[in-house]
């Protein structure tokens, strides 16, 4: 209930308030205590050069080549008729299984106000699918936009260290003001109105139809990222990825955060996508030596990846208990 | 607003004015965010209410001639049903047609839909019903209805024959010649016509043709025939009511000349558009209009 809790408090927008000292368990508050000024700037530099020997990114590279390969996999289904997987993201049939992308289903429902068996199917086989891969893992590990976003934003702190750009941050409640004028748009005006800007919709039918004009659209949203503020369509507007979220509040695919040895050094904040999920690395961040990453997190790895201490790791609720 | 909530019951002091600061400027620029993006996806109303999105839909589009709300509504914008047309009839919109856009049409002219899928194959693609399933056969569709718009440049109304590739060589389009490949359509350009009258609208005319199988096979003793009519009635009904017929008229000048009537059972599917052979068709699919609603 906690995590279904802080995992919505985030999701649209508001800060989880650090526990109270009473609200730690004594034993992340022995760990806690027991760390006060140990730690050296050298200790940690030192840790990190350890890490970065044996660091592939092997997040990372499993995430980009499943996002490519489920990506082509639409591309080359169509293009070679077999019929493996037809449609685009918003609306596909997978060896003839209807599935339909929650919040595209969700614009049309309430715009057209009715719903046919076929979209509830899809729906309730997309709900249950990401339900159980974990929500917004449909952001990181599917969504086209997210990859070329990735790209623009290691643009961005390439030119952010140079000075030559600067990082505009934006409050993160608006994202939630979006989902829900976007909602009310839909049902008011009956067109689906967040589709025609949706660089998620564009960029899958451009894969899979040919490219156009809308393209330019994306162009447009990926240098405001770039010049303007880090990662601005995923962090403050994209409804999608509020939907996923809600999705993964039941998911048992997470990211665990362990305190034990963790440095509180902020490696894993600095190239998370969502940083506010990790604030519980902060030292008294965290109720338990053991706490999982709410559902705004997108588990596309970063922060297991770069983790110098192996703080952070994936996990599977119910799974992991089985197999140890 | 968000900072009175972060504020745990461990940190009472108030917010630095560095911070206040900081949080005024977030919420500028959100607000400035909110405006620029719902201004900006809003945008995609004006061509709609330009009447600029009005096009050739697709088999079964959930609309009526002058109202589209209802199939933009409903579509997802998914493309299942452009990649199950055989013609490649199907195209989706792009941005310039706002609301419109990944909105499936069909442009006749190039590629019109001649029902060689048989079963409406992008009506049983369709997950939300925006192409409606209520639709069984092609004589049930209402995409259109056909008008002779240049009735001077018709070869028929001239007299004329035709003779050759009916759009050139180069032309893209395919047609299915159930006489030449049952399953698969062919390129235009690889069935060259001999007419002595031209009446290419009314030969490749998809109601027409199936109209002519279904009094063939109805008139047939042979036992093969029965079945295959069986079949008809049962899959792919015999449309009630003809589309488009060719009528001598008689304009005193002693040239036998034929007129290209378009019938109460048109559809609208434009292959009449589509296989005419004068720049440009001398027959066109009007979208104001369907057999539905010809008498108002």
């Amino acid at each position: 209930m906690r995590y279904i809790k802080r995992s919505l408090v985030q999701l649209f927008g508001y800060k989880v308030p650090r526990p109270t000292k009473d609200q730690l368990s004594p034993a992340v508050r022995e760990i806690y205590e027991g760390k006060v000024g140990k730690l050296s700037k050298a200790d940690v530099e030192a840790v990190r050069h350890e890490h970065k020997g044996t660091f592939f990114n092997k997040w990372q590279k499993r995430r980009w080549a499943t996002l490519i390969f489920v990506n082509l996999l639409f591309v080359a289904s169509f293009y070679f008729d077999v019929q493996l997987v037809e449609g685009s993201l918003t609306g596909a049939r997978v060896i003839g299984f209807h599935f339909a992308d929650l919040n595209s289903a969700l614009q049309v429902a309430l715009a057209y106000k009715h719903i046919v068996l076929n979209l509830v199917i899809g729906m309730v086989t997309v709900f249950l699918m990401w339900m159980l891969l974990g929500g917004r893992t449909f952001c990181s590990w599917v969504c086209p936009y997210h990859l070329l976003s990735e790209w623009a934003e290691y643009l961005h702190l390439w030119l952010a260290k140079k000075k030559i750009v600067k990082n505009h941050t934006f409050s993160r409640k608006v994202r939630s003001v979006f989902y829900i004028i976007f909602a009310l748009l839909a049902l008011l005006t009956g067109y689906t109105v967040f589709e025609t800007i949706s660089p998620t919709g564009i960029l899958s039918r451009a894969l899979i139809y040919g490219p156009g004009i809308a393209l330019v659209w994306v162009g447009l949203l990926l240098l405001v990222e770039v010049f303007y503020s880090r990662r601005a369509w995923c962090r403050y507007v994209c409804p999608i990825g509020v939907t996923y979220g809600m999705v993964g509040l039941f998911s048992p695919v997470r990211v665990k955060y362990n305190a034990e040895a963790c440095h509180h050094e902020g490696d894993c904040r600095k190239v998370c996508l969502v940083p506010h999920v990790l604030d519980l690395t902060i030292r008294g961040g965290a109720e338990d030596v053991n706490q999982d990453v709410a559902a705004d997190c997108t588990r596309c790895g970063m922060c297991v990846d770069v983790c110098p201490t192996d703080s952070l790791t994936y996990e599977v609720k119910g799974l992991s208990k089985m197999l140890k | 607003m968000s900072e009175k909530k972060s504020v745990g019951k461990r940190q009472k002091q108030p917010l630095t004015p560095k911070r206040k600061a900081q949080s005024r400027r977030e919420f500028l620029r959100a607000s400035a965010l909110t405006v620029g993006v719902v201004g900006i996806s809003l945008m995609g109303f004006i061509p709609v209410m330009q009447g600029k999105t009005l096009h050739l839909r697709p088999p079964g589009a959930l609309k009526t001639p002058e109202d589209e709300q209802e199939f933009f509504a409903s579509c997802i914008k998914c493309g299942q049903c452009v990649q199950v047309c055989p013609v490649e009839a199907i195209k989706l919109a792009d941005l310039p047609e706002g609301f419109g856009i990944g909105i499936p049409y069909i442009d006749a002219r190039e590629q019109a839909c001649d029902f060689s899928c048989d079963g409406l194959q992008c009506v049983l693609a369709c997950p939300t019903g925006a192409l409606t399933h209520e639709l069984d056969y092609p004589a049930d569709t209402r995409m259109g209805f056909a008008r002779l718009s240049r009735p001077k440049a018709c070869l028929a109304m001239q007299g004329k024959g035709f003779k050759g590739q009916a759009r050139g060589p180069d032309y893209k389009g395919l047609l299915r010649y159930e006489e030449v490949d049952r399953w698969t359509p062919i390129p235009v350009s690889e069935h060259p016509y001999d007419l002595e009258i031209c009446d290419l609208c009314v030969r490749q005319c998809p109601i027409e043709i199936r109209i002519t199988q279904c009094e063939t096979a109805a008139a047939s003793d042979d036992q093969e025939q029965q079945v295959a009519r069986v079949a008809q009635q049962v899959g792919n009904e015999c449309p009630p009511k003809h589309a488009i017929t060719l009528e001598p008229v008689d304009l005193g000048d002693g040239i036998d000349r034929m007129k290209p009537i378009v019938q109460e059972g048109c559809v609208g599917c434009g292959v009449c558009e589509m296989i005419c052979p004068v720049e440009s068709a001398a027959i066109v699919v009007d979208l104001d209009k369907n057999a539905d609603t010809l008498g108002g």
